[in-house]
């Protein structure tokens, strides 16, 4: 394993919430040195990283790999490579496979993968209930001790509270976190676009505020009669928001994300029924649009995740209804976090929190740039600007309504466990 | 805005909605099916605006009176013309709509006339189709249905002269109605000063004020005084999904009696698009009724479908 002295980068450290120039040194995984080398440290490799930003790798805290058993949407390895592309050194990967990872021999074959990959390091979070049916729960502790991080039901919410009251006693007694998507299936029907005047327009079936809140409620009652953590994967309203706000304030163990998409885009994006943009959950108001800013400005939310899904483009060349949810996200997670930022003037230690310190906390490991902390780091520069060109996204998925804008923020090179595996 | 039924000269070259057409394209489809009109009655005589031009009728969903007109719209200005009933063909064999139309494409097919389940179809063809290639919506989803609302506007203009001073209701389930929103954009562009939809809560899209219509509830308040009544057809999936308690009580509460007919002007019309669920959403003593004009606009909509088939194809010719 190579010592790496990285040189004249700007350090910016999201967990200690500092910025400074300065050089990084590292050795057998880990970072040794801060401002200077530690003693004997002989460099094998010298970065020079003027101009760049040195920052712990990014943490994608919800990414759909499809493998196995939807290799034409996307493989392992396409989407590894699409994640140091995008300067993510840890992903976490959603249990909607096919088969679904409800058995340890699953979790156990996807980590042994991830791992001859050598690229980012992979945690999946496993199935809650079986084949994500919302009948039988998992065995969870041992899929815990295989390697899942939480549980969850990926986007298929639990029908039965029955069922979702006994995973969620269950859970708590081993201590393990529930990732649910709030969402009330049977408000949600068939709709697929935001219950306002625009869907009523394009004649597309609404999915209601409601189907959120109604979800967040029972979920928060639930968390409160069973003592289970939580965390709400991707908010998409204004009024869910509100109520999650509010059970932060009471002191409820609850964490919440948003994707980089919700962050950016609304209803009214969908235009002439552009597939680009048919998401779960939908793309709601500009009002809703502007409370997700708000709440990641003052903290309610706690991370933004990519929420990668690669689609292929059959999946996309249909009425919108019929279409495949989702867009490629692991090389706009850096790009689209930094936009929000920018616009909203969050200081970059902030904004980096968002999508690495935070939500490796969440995962039990600290992401900053202290002796000792974990050598997965991110190089890049801050003014570089690209434009998103489907055929030179890494990921096989090249689907996202972000195709032909422009991206500022570029990855330099990504280092995971100490060893470079991207470069630009 | 950026139109895509519309060329850079700002000719129609696809209909797919009324939404955004612009009051002169609207008036020129009005002007042309006047063209195909003596009397009430169609001209009986055949013309040769699509005369080598391959029509291709596309229905994904099921549809008698809308294909069948259609088909006589096209024949009388003399194209070839091929239908397609896709349900129970290629889809069911996974092939998707894209797929289809490419093939059609292949076949010579100038021109596109689609019905689909889903919004946004007609659309999704229209980017995809080489260029020169017209499509005409013939019902997509909830979202659209211009042709209908056309020969609606057609048919109000024949009894009624003008737009600009009408209060005109539309009644029932607008929720899933393409013709309701084809009818509401066409009006407001025309200038209609008034329009009213009427219905139970359960069947209002979200926000439908938003599209410049006052809403009413009771049929009572949004029938008085009205000059054009516009029935919607109620589908009777709609007890299953709980929007309704029966037909019994919507036809109570919202379907068209003589008695609640009085409450608008004595000299105003009564239009459904067809078919009717007589005594459902209507009464057959208003179905049959003197201010009844149900069967003129199945007349004048074979004179617009010709109007659209013929400009579309005249501008898309322009094209090349």
């Amino acid at each position: 394993m190579k010592n790496i002295h990285i040189k004249n980068g700007q350090l910016v450290d999201p967990l200690a919430g500092t910025e400074h120039a300065g050089d990084l040194f590292i050795a057998e995984g880990k970072i040794v040195g801060v401002g200077s080398a530690p003693a004997g440290f002989v460099a094998d490799e010298v970065i020079d990283a003027s101009g760049l930003v040195v920052a712990p790798g990014l943490v994608d805290f919800a990414a759909r790999l499809r493998e196995p058993g939807q290799e034409y949407k996307a493989t392992l390895a396409s989407e590894m490579a699409a994640a140091v592309a995008g300067g993510i050194s840890s992903v976490v990967c959603t249990p909607d496979t096919d088969p679904v990872l409800d058995e340890v021999g699953l979790v156990t074959m996807l980590r042994q993968r991830s791992k001859t990959l050598d690229l980012a390091r992979v945690y999946p979070v496993g199935a809650l209930t079986r084949g994500l049916k919302g009948v039988e729960i998992t065995e969870m502790a041992q899929l815990h001790e295989a390697g899942c991080v939480a549980f969850s039901q990926g986007d298929v919410p639990i029908a039965d509270l029955q069922v979702l009251y006994r995973a969620m006693q269950y859970a708590a007694n081993f201590g393990f976190e529930l990732r649910l998507r709030p969402e009330e299936a049977s408000l949600v029907n068939d709709g697929v676009a935001h219950d306002g005047p625009y869907a009523s327009r394009l004649g597309l079936t609404g999915i209601p505020v409601v189907a959120e809140t109604i979800a967040i409620a029972q979920i928060t009652q639930l968390m409160r009669a069973t003592g289970c953590k939580v965390h709400l994967a991707r908010v998409s309203s204004a009024a869910g928001l509100e109520l999650i706000r509010a059970a932060k304030r009471e002191g409820l163990k609850l964490t919440c994300d948003v994707s980089i998409n919700h962050i950016h885009l609304v209803d009214l994006d969908i235009g002439f029924f552009d597939s680009q943009y048919r998401f779960d959950p939908p793309l709601r108001s500009v009002a809703d649009r502007d409370a997700i800013v708000a709440a990641l400005n003052d903290g309610t939310i706690d991370m933004i995740c990519s929420d990668h899904a690669p689609v292929d483009d059959d999946g996309k060349l249909l009425p919108f209804a019929q279409a495949e949810r989702g867009a490629t996200g692991l090389e706009l997670l850096l790009p689209l976090t930094l936009a929000w930022a920018r616009a909203n003037k969050i200081p970059l230690p902030q904004a980096l929190a968002k999508i690495s310190s935070t939500p490796a906390k969440a995962l039990g490991f600290d992401a900053g740039l202290a002796v000792g902390n974990r050598a997965d780091l991110l190089l890049f520069n801050p003014q570089a600007s690209w434009y998103v060109i489907p055929d030179k996204l890494k990921s096989q998925g090249k689907n996202t309504p972000f195709i032909g804008h422009e991206m500022i923020g570029k990855v330099a090179k990504t280092i995971v466990k100490g060893k470079v595996v991207y470069s630009a | 805005m950026y139109n895509p039924q519309l060329n850079a000269q700002g000719e129609l070259i696809h209909l797919l909605t009324t939404e955004g057409l612009p009051r002169r394209v609207l008036h020129q489809i009005l002007d042309k099916a006047a063209e195909f009109v003596s009397g009430g009655e169609l001209v009986n005589q055949k013309f040769a605006d699509l005369a080598g031009t391959s029509v291709f009728n596309l229905f994904f969903e099921n549809s008698t009176r809308t294909r069948t007109t259609f088909e006589i719209a096209a024949k009388r200005l003399s194209a070839d013309v091929s239908s397609l009933n896709i349900q129970a063909s290629s889809t069911a064999k996974g092939e998707t709509l894209l797929d289809t139309v490419h093939n059609l494409e292949a076949m010579g097919a100038n021109l596109f006339v689609v019905r689909h389940s889903e919004s946004g179809a007609a659309h999704l063809i229209a980017k995809h189709v080489k260029p020169g290639i017209a499509v005409v919506n013939a019902g997509d989803g909830r979202h659209a249905h211009p042709t209908q609302a056309m020969l609606d506007m057609f048919t109000i203009r024949h009894y009624k002269g003008d737009f600009t001073n009408l209060r005109i209701a539309i009644v029932g389930d607008v929720l899933h109605s393409r013709v309701a929103r084809s009818q509401i954009h066409a009006l407001s562009t025309l200038g209609c000063p008034d329009i009213r939809v009427i219905a139970p809560k359960t069947l209002l899209p979200t926000g439908v004020e938003q599209l410049g219509v006052h809403v009413y509830h009771d049929m009572a308040e949004g029938l008085k005084d009205v000059d054009v009544v516009a029935m919607l057809r109620l589908q009777n999936e709609r007890m299953a999904g709980a929007y309704l308690p029966s037909t019994q009580e919507f036809f109570k509460y919202y379907g068209l009696t003589p008695e609640k007919l009085a409450l608008a002007k004595p000299d105003a019309i009564v239009m459904h698009p067809g078919p009717m669920n007589r005594g459902v959403e209507i009464d057959s003593a208003v179905a049959d009724g003197d201010q009844a004009v149900i069967l003129p606009q199945v007349t004048f909509g074979i004179a617009v479908r010709m109007a659209v088939l013929s400009i579309v194809t005249a501008n898309q010719k322009g094209l090349l």
